[in-house]
């Protein structure tokens, strides 16, 4: 950690996994929807989130109609959205937050299409790493696929449970950062109980790609981070951070920690 | 492997990304949906293209529609609205339809598909209740679980539909996210669908949605467009001069525009609601006033603000309470193949009357839409010019609904 923190500007997610790599340490990915509870809870939020040993931060641009979404991240994307909260606005907040980690900018298609064709732009210039475009599998558009794959952003690709293996390769090779691995069918939320078992799909990753492969989907308590972070190179977690952070930025931080803690020991 | 030592690089890939999703109208429709639904859509592409090609398949889905829907659904000329319009008004019954609406052309097409594809649970959205009524008629038919998801607002519009989709043994799930009409009962059957596609069919209601169900829908109403002009064939000697039908979604309007999309000289009319009018932010006119965008799985016209937010639709009819359209509509507009109008509710409330009095028939107040654009328009046409009316469904759902808001007096 102290060789990431002496970084001031925000630094690649390939330096970061490298890093990680060279301690032997797994990546903590904390998702936060911007401007839930408050914009400037999201400001603290994304700094405690920094302090509390988040390798990379997802930072959610919220939308009308969240599909992929479970209550908790679709009831964030309302209120942030009641708050007045855009695309622009998001990257604003990111300015005041200052953090050194990389971050990536998780949205829907339909407010990346509406900020325009320099959006990418105006993300990269606020010190954004990469972006996440839930709605966009490979080949659903190849032109646009391609405007994000220039923008000089990593574009981190998303692999499900169902995914074919011949889709495989073709999704790693079209993404960058690294790879997100849904662990399990259906919207984001949390789940009780041991998360499914990825070994096998991480295993297949491993064979087509060296991206860096991280699980998210159901993962909220330290045990279950704990666990998926021996069969991968780092967790995400969402909406349990979310749900605290609608109860206190505090209860989000302290969430983070524990999970780092868990993951770590 | 590229990128095998740098990881940042390997979106700038030179390999072209192969374009998975040709189903495109011009630049409209396309895939644009969670990964994990991916599969589910090729699966079903694959289905549908060897289904159509299977005579059993289509045998068994042309009985369906004779046998328990009810087709050839009637023509009917319509003396007394055609004396008051001065052209002659033909009317395709799909009101007489079992169920009472178009909605079941799609649900037993989609049903029978289901079942070839070995899934025997079927996820529904529904507006005004019809679709779901049909979703859940035909799962009731082949033995299939039926779970229906439709907005808070919807159920209180349509509650005697809500009843008779639980008679049926469908399972209603009310929705209370965003606006609880129709946008929010899709996303929340998408929901659906990402857990449990694995053995999950969506028989999607409209002309919406990722592609392939744009054209599946399309090609199973398209009964409606083949049948309607063999009977004016038959009953007029030509085609009519205008087709008109109401689009929330299209359905409808896809079915019956489909069959005369190559006959020129035939004017093809949707009509959007207008709310409480077009400058009022309270209406579902999206090709009328809105732009294109990215909802529900495809790319079509969208009432969205300039942020890319879905804008909330308005229209006393709940199966046109949509802020999308099909994507085939979008481009039929673009293309300037088919025109786009709009009707109030006020003037479809008259048109609700006036087609009851006139003809003793009462529309679903979405098919009131379609009679209201050429009531709204009389005296335009010369009294040998015939119309094509689509009545997309009966207004037996809709009388509660109106009879509290004293249209009579």
């Amino acid at each position: 950690m102290e060789s990431a923190s002496e970084i001031i500007s925000s630094e690649s997610i390939a330096r970061r996994f490298e890093a990680l790599r060279a301690e032997s340490r797994r990546a903590l990915v904390c998702y936060v929807t911007a401007g839930h509870p408050s914009p400037s809870a999201t400001v603290e939020l994304l700094q405690g989130l920094e302090g509390a040993g988040a390798d990379v931060i997802e930072l959610g641009v919220p939308f009308s109609d969240p599909v992929a979404d479970g209550p908790v991240i679709q009831a964030s994307s309302a209120a942030a959205l009641a708050n007045g909260v855009t695309l622009d606005s998001s990257l604003e907040l990111l300015g005041r937050a200052g953090v050194s980690v990389p971050v990536v900018l998780f949205t829907y298609l339909n407010p990346l299409l509406a900020a325009g064709p320099d959006a990418l732009g105006r993300a990269a210039a606020a010190g954004i790493a990469g972006i996440l475009v839930t709605d966009l599998p490979l080949g659903a558009d190849p032109a646009r696929e391609a405007w994000l794959a220039r923008s000089g952003l990593d574009f981190i690709r998303l692999v499900a449970p169902t995914t074919p293996d011949d889709r495989l390769a073709g999704i790693c090779e079209h993404g960058s950062g690294f790879v997100y691995l849904i662990s399990r069918m259906g919207v984001t939320g949390t789940r009780d109980g041991a998360p499914a078992d990825v070994g096998p799909m991480v295993r297949k990753l491993r064979s087509v790609t060296d991206l860096p492969v991280c699980v998210g989907f159901g993962i909220s308590t330290p045990a279950q981070a704990r666990a998926v972070s021996k069969m991968a190179d780092g967790v995400v977690v969402g909406s349990a951070i979310v749900q605290a952070a609608g109860d206190s930025v505090e209860a989000a931080v302290n969430l983070v920690r524990s999970m780092r803690e868990a993951m770590d020991g | 492997m590229a990128g095998k030592k740098d990881a940042t690089a390997v979106a700038n890939s030179q390999q072209p990304i192969a374009n998975s999703s040709p189903d495109r109208f011009g630049e409209f429709g396309g895939r644009y949906v969670p990964e994990t639904l991916i599969p589910a859509l090729d699966q079903l592409t694959a289905a549908y293209a060897e289904a159509m090609e299977d005579p059993s398949f289509t045998s068994e889905l042309d009985e369906m529609l004779r046998d328990y829907v009810g087709r050839p659904s009637p023509l009917t000329f319509a003396p007394r609205l055609s004396e008051h319009v001065g052209a002659r008004v033909f009317l395709k019954r799909e009101d007489l339809n079992h169920t009472g609406a178009h909605k079941i052309n799609n649900a037993v097409g989609q049903a029978l598909l289901a079942r070839r594809m070995g899934k025997r649970r079927i996820i529904a959205e529904t507006g005004a209740g019809q679709h779901g009524v049909a979703t859940a008629t035909v799962c009731a038919r082949f033995g299939l679980e039926c779970v229906v998801y439709m907005g808070e607002e919807d159920m209180r519009r349509q509650e005697l539909n809500v009843f008779r989709m639980r008679l049926l043994g469908a399972t209603v799930v009310p929705v209370s996210s965003g606006t609880r009409t129709l946008k929010d009962a899709t996303s929340e059957a998408i929901r659906d669908w990402v857990g449990s596609v694995n053995d999950s069919h969506y028989i999607i209601g409209s002309v919406v949605g990722p592609a392939p169900y744009p054209r599946i829908v399309r090609d199973l109403q398209s009964v409606i467009g083949r049948e309607a002009r063999a009977q004016m064939l038959e009953r007029t000697g030509g085609l009519p001069k205008v087709v008109v039908a109401c689009v929330g979604g299209g359905s409808n309007a896809m079915g019956i525009f489909h069959a005369f999309v190559d006959d020129v000289g035939v004017e093809l009319v949707g009509v959007e609601a207008a709310g409480r009018g077009l400058d009022s932010m309270e209406h579902s006119a999206s090709l009328a006033r809105g732009s294109p965008g990215v909802l529900h799985g495809s790319l079509s016209y969208l009432l969205q603000d300039e942020h890319g937010q879905v804008r909330p639709a308005h229209s006393v009819s709940a199966g046109l309470d949509y802020p999308g359209v099909g994507p085939e509509h979008a481009y039929l507009m673009e293309i300037h193949r088919a025109t786009y109008v709009s009707i109030s509710d006020s003037e479809a409330l008259r048109a609700f009357a006036l087609l009851s009095r006139l003809e003793g028939i009462i529309p679903a107040l979405e098919s009131a839409h379609a009679v209201a654009w050429i009531a709204e328009n009389r005296g335009r046409w010369s009294d040998s010019d015939s119309l094509l009316v689509c009545i997309s469904g009966r207004g037996d759902k809709d009388v509660a609904q109106v009879s509290d808001m004293d249209l009579l007096s």
